[in-house]
């Protein structure tokens, strides 16, 4: 089923990461497996790189430690080789960090030359976005990635009933637009021709980490923008090119989008402020921040909204 | 032998997945003579229809307010008995499902599905609805005065829904019965596979679905559009026009080619 949320403030920041973990807690029936999180900071000179060195499902055997120590040691040689200066890094958990980086060069030989490592993904890429997932609910996330004083502007997120693909953190959302900066998506549905775009878009050179329908939404949408578009007519380009059924959330580093198909057969509720605009799969999940009653309604089929912060 | 485990919202549910299977009415209402007020703000889902349960058939009321539905799931579901029920605020998913007779006026919006199944009764919704309102609607009126999304009385098989303003994709799906009531513009695909019915549009009509075909709006439509409206104070666009099955899939009867060879 999946629940989707997005949330912006518009011209000032907020407590993004609170609100969007209240969101997410009040859809938990409708994704217990895993929540995911694409948060908009302040921007920043430097590169964020959120990154896992190995799943939560992986078996804690004996050389586990040892394992992770390698790899941990192996980004940072990787890093320092693409002359990627580290400034920070810190462990959230034992598999997941977040570095913030001094690096100008192009993201994707930097993202490919640390994915290159066993058991390493690239979550995110970018001078304000970050993205955190991991199996459980929203609180349990929040806790352990200490998100209740994260500040900014938006955030988008995702509880998700796996039905595709398998229940880890490769297959959780939000996607990141590998290999492009400070785009992350979120999707509720099914994609049809999910294979034909993803043979179209490796043909390009890009790279997929997991078996999840959604993730070729994010790089589909980045592929557009770097093609020229705006991520409005991207959106709009990809209600035809998109098979299946939808109603998605992108954010770049200044706007949110929705886009639903033409079928309608997805939820999506919508509040909007000239200060803020909440969406998500259900209303209870914009009460939790909006705590009144508030004018909503939902989005038509083959809608493209964008707002920016 | 009741079989109860952890829900995942922290409440629990039996073997049959019943949730709160041990909840009780709150008892929190006020009332005085035939009618009666609660405030649903604190209470779960089940607790609030367990109250309204409690005041209808237990105590004899006939009018009952619900402040602060909080856009909850499932609320004032079940109700099998003559009442009036407000609503003070907006409902979540599934609101007045399942119905047999009580007038419910929700102040607020609804979401998907409002009203499903109901069997008699009327509801009316002061704003917008989600996408499935009045979803194979039996009887009754079902009256949204704002716009509603996709898939607006599919299946339904009778009584009448009406819209103040627009409606979405697939208007009518499927529909077998009964009148829709639509004052602004209706998205595509409407009437696609309605088996019969008729839906009158007061604004554009998008597209028209499979086998749906535009009739002549007669004497006695026109009484009824106006009666409606009336009853339910609602602004009625100066013309509607009137759209119903075109029977050309109506193959009930028909053998399938196989099937004649047999017989004959």
């Amino acid at each position: 089923m999946c629940g989707i949320a997005g949330i912006i403030h518009r011209g000032h920041t907020g407590d993004v990461g609170d609100e969007m973990t209240r969101m997410l807690q009040a859809m938990k029936h409708r994704g217990p497996d895993s929540t995911g999180y694409a948060l908009y900071g302040d921007p920043s000179e430097l590169l964020v790189m959120r990154f896992k060195l190995a799943d939560p499902n992986d078996s804690g055997d004996f050389a586990y430690a040892e394992r992770l120590a390698r790899s941990r040691t192996a980004v940072e040689q990787r890093l320092a080789k693409l002359g990627a200066e580290v400034d920070r890094m810190d462990g959230e958990s034992d598999y997941a960090y977040r570095a913030t980086l001094r690096y100008a060069g192009e993201l994707k030989p930097l993202a490919d030359y640390v994915e290159d490592v066993p058991g390493v993904e690239v979550l995110s890429l970018g001078h304000s976005l970050e993205i955190v997932k991991d199996l459980g609910d929203a609180e349990s996330v929040a806790q352990q990635y200490r998100l209740d004083k994260f500040q900014g502007s938006h955030a988008i997120g995702h509880v998700r009933m796996a039905t595709e693909s398998d229940v880890d953190i490769a297959g959780a959302h939000p996607y990141w637009a590998y290999p492009f900066s400070d785009v992350a998506v979120v999707h509720n549905g099914q994609l049809t021709n999910y294979h034909r775009w993803r043979r179209r878009l490796e043909r390009l050179g890009h790279r997929f980490q997991s078996e999840c329908d959604s993730e070729i939404i994010a790089v589909y949408l980045a592929q557009r923008m770097s093609d020229g578009l705006s991520l409005e007519t991207a959106m709009k380009q990809s209600l035809t090119d998109l098979d299946g059924v939808f109603t998605y959330l992108v954010v770049t580093e200044t706007s949110l989008g929705m886009a639903k198909d033409e079928m309608a057969a997805k939820p999506l509720v919508l509040y909007e402020t000239e200060e803020l605009v909440a969406l998500a799969s259900e209303e209870v999940a914009i009460r939790s921040v909006l705590n009144r009653e508030i004018d909503t309604y939902d989005p038509y089929e083959g809608e493209v909204m964008v707002w920016s912060r | 032998m009741e079989q109860v485990s952890a829900a995942p919202q922290g409440g629990r549910y039996d073997i049959r997945g019943l949730a709160e299977p041990d909840a009780t009415a709150p008892k929190n209402a006020v009332v005085s003579g035939s009618t009666a007020e609660f405030d649903a703000a604190e209470l779960s889902t089940r607790q609030v229809n367990l109250e309204l349960r409690r005041l209808v058939y237990g105590e004899g009321v006939t009018e009952v307010t619900v402040h602060n539905p909080g856009a909850k799931h499932s609320l004032s579901v079940g109700l099998l008995a003559r009442c009036r029920v407000r609503i003070d605020g907006s409902l979540g998913y599934f609101g007045c499902g399942l119905i047999d007779g009580p007038e419910i006026h929700v102040t607020g919006r609804v979401g998907w599905s409002v009203a499903e199944n109901m069997m008699s009764g009327v509801v009316v919704v002061d704003k917008n609805a989600g996408s499935l309102t009045g979803a194979a609607l039996r009887g009754g009126d079902l009256v949204i005065r704002g716009h509603v999304g996709a898939r607006t009385g599919i299946d339904q098989k009778g009584g009448t829904i009406v819209v103040g303003g627009n409606a979405g994709t697939l208007t009518g799906f499927m529909m077998q019965r009964g009148r829709q009531i639509i004052c602004g513009d209706a998205g595509n695909g409407m009437g696609d596979s309605m088996y019969d019915g008729a839906i009158y549009v007061g604004g554009k009509v998008a597209s028209l679905g499979v086998d749906c075909v535009e009739a002549e709006l007669t004497e006695t439509d026109r009484e009824f559009i106006d009666r409606k409206c009336a009853i339910y104070r609602l602004d009625q666009p100066a013309t509607f026009r009137k759209f119903v099955c075109g029977k050309k899939l109506w193959n009930y009867d028909n053998l399938e080619p196989n099937e004649r060879k047999l017989v004959l």
